[in-house]
């Protein structure tokens, strides 16, 4: 479903570290329900921002990515630049405050 | 000018979700505006296990999913936008997203509580970095770790158990000597190896090291002696408070913002305008005393729109 694309462990490092563009990535796990509410408004905005790609990975299955930023809480998005974690947004939150978040 | 509705229904917890339910069915084709939190309280929830009807008992978010999609069923009109302003002195009642005014001759107000915080210093700093309001969501994170849980009621219990799945120990601290929570509850918590309790024990503050929770600075409240609980993850679960700033200054609120209603009815102080949940209960704060009253105010909306229809036939 979706525009977003899942990345995992083993991809992270050239499909987000490496990226040409920043990139969001939302750490998700299938138990959280506020996942459940900002998945739709992310996929919203994947369609709607070109200049930052959007990724999602779940953290149930890709542990070591989930341990290397320290993601202790779902969902938690961390805007990516040059390969480097630059801001992190925890908790659902709505569309207008991603937005403000990724300066969109 | 925006079309003048029967309805508008502001949230979608068991309270929102039962009145859409309703009156879609009386066809009145409600408005409801969820929210960006929807779902309620039962979206943080895991096993519902006292909800009627439900023998094994139910995901709260299933539970709430269902919900949602019988009051779609019979046509009620779901939009995830939070409500911004609300304008309910008039006959006609004024709801606004942003710029956006929606109108309706009814409002049912159902927009529950929100999680209460500490304040206590460190809170807000290392919120999502050990400091968490949804065991279930956060729960995972703290595997083989030592954790503690500030709270005495049933969600405390509950969240407690849970995070006995993932932890190796989980303390519990209670600013008193014994649980307001159900029995079953609080007995189920007690017994479970894993958990300890902190009784008289208030949190002071939340201390980080590295950007995470490392100890919670904990006072007793009998003696006023100050410790440190080595903990690397802190629970909030002391309690909701009312979702009703929205309204404040046109619906009449009681001392603690819970929005007041002339029981058994579900009649504010305003005309055509009810109140519904969380938002109005701070008694019981049951699911199924939230459908309750949903219910009631969707029939109460119902009965209210035809007096105005037959008061328009007769002038």
């Amino acid at each position: 479903m979706g525009a977003i694309k899942a990345v995992n462990d083993e991809q992270f490092q050239a499909e987000v570290l490496e990226a040409d563009k920043p990139v969001l990535v939302d750490f998700w796990a299938e138990w959280c329900g506020p996942c459940k509410k900002v998945a739709p408004v992310l996929e919203e905005l994947a369609t709607e921002i070109d200049s930052i790609e959007i990724r999602k990975l779940d953290t149930d299955a890709n542990p070591e990515i989930t341990r290397k930023y320290d993601v202790m809480s779902v969902p938690t998005m961390i805007l990516f630049k040059d390969g480097q974690p630059a801001q992190q947004l925890i908790g659902a939150q709505p569309k207008a405050a991603i937005r403000k978040f990724l300066g969109q | 000018m925006s079309e003048i509705r029967d309805v508008i229904i502001i949230g979608s917890g068991p309270a929102g979700y039962t009145a859409a339910l309703y009156t879609a069915r009386a066809n009145m084709r409600p408005l409801v505006f969820e929210g960006f939190q929807f779902g309620g309280a039962l979206m943080q929830t895991t096993e519902v296990e006292n909800f009627p009807g439900f023998p094994e008992g139910i995901m709260g978010p299933e539970l709430m999913d269902q919900w949602r999609k019988q009051a779609e069923r019979f046509g009620a009109e779901l939009v995830s936008d939070d409500v911004t302003r609300v304008d309910l002195t008039g006959e006609i009642k004024k709801v606004w997203v942003g710029d956006e005014e929606h109108r309706a001759k009814a409002v049912i107000l159902a927009t529950g509580s929100a999680y209460r915080p500490l304040n206590v210093p460190g809170e807000n700093e290392l919120m999502g970095r050990g400091v968490s309001a949804c065991a279930t969501c956060d729960g995972f994170f703290f595997r083989d770790q030592q954790i503690a849980v500030v709270g005495g009621g049933d969600s405390a219990m509950e969240e407690a158990t849970f995070l006995t799945k993932f932890a190796s120990k989980v303390t519990i601290v209670h600013r008193r000597d014994e649980f307001r929570a159900s029995k079953i509850m609080a007995e189920r918590a007690l017994a479970n190896p894993k958990i300890e309790v902190a009784w008289n024990s208030a949190v002071e503050k939340i201390n980080g090291e590295g950007g995470k929770v490392a100890s919670v600075g904990l006072v007793d409240t009998v003696t006023g002696e100050t410790r440190e609980l080595p903990a690397t993850g802190l629970f909030i679960a002391i309690g909701h408070d009312p979702r009703s700033e929205l309204f404040k200054g046109q619906v009449d609120l009681d001392e603690s913002g819970y929005v007041k209603v002339a029981a058994p009815s579900t009649k504010t102080n305003l005309e055509g305008v009810f109140a519904a949940g969380d938002l109005v209960d701070h008694t019981y704060q049951q699911a199924v005393t939230a459908a309750g009253t949903g219910c009631a105010a969707a029939l109460d909306a119902e009965r209210y729109i035809a007096a105005l229809e037959d008061a328009a036939v007769a002038a």
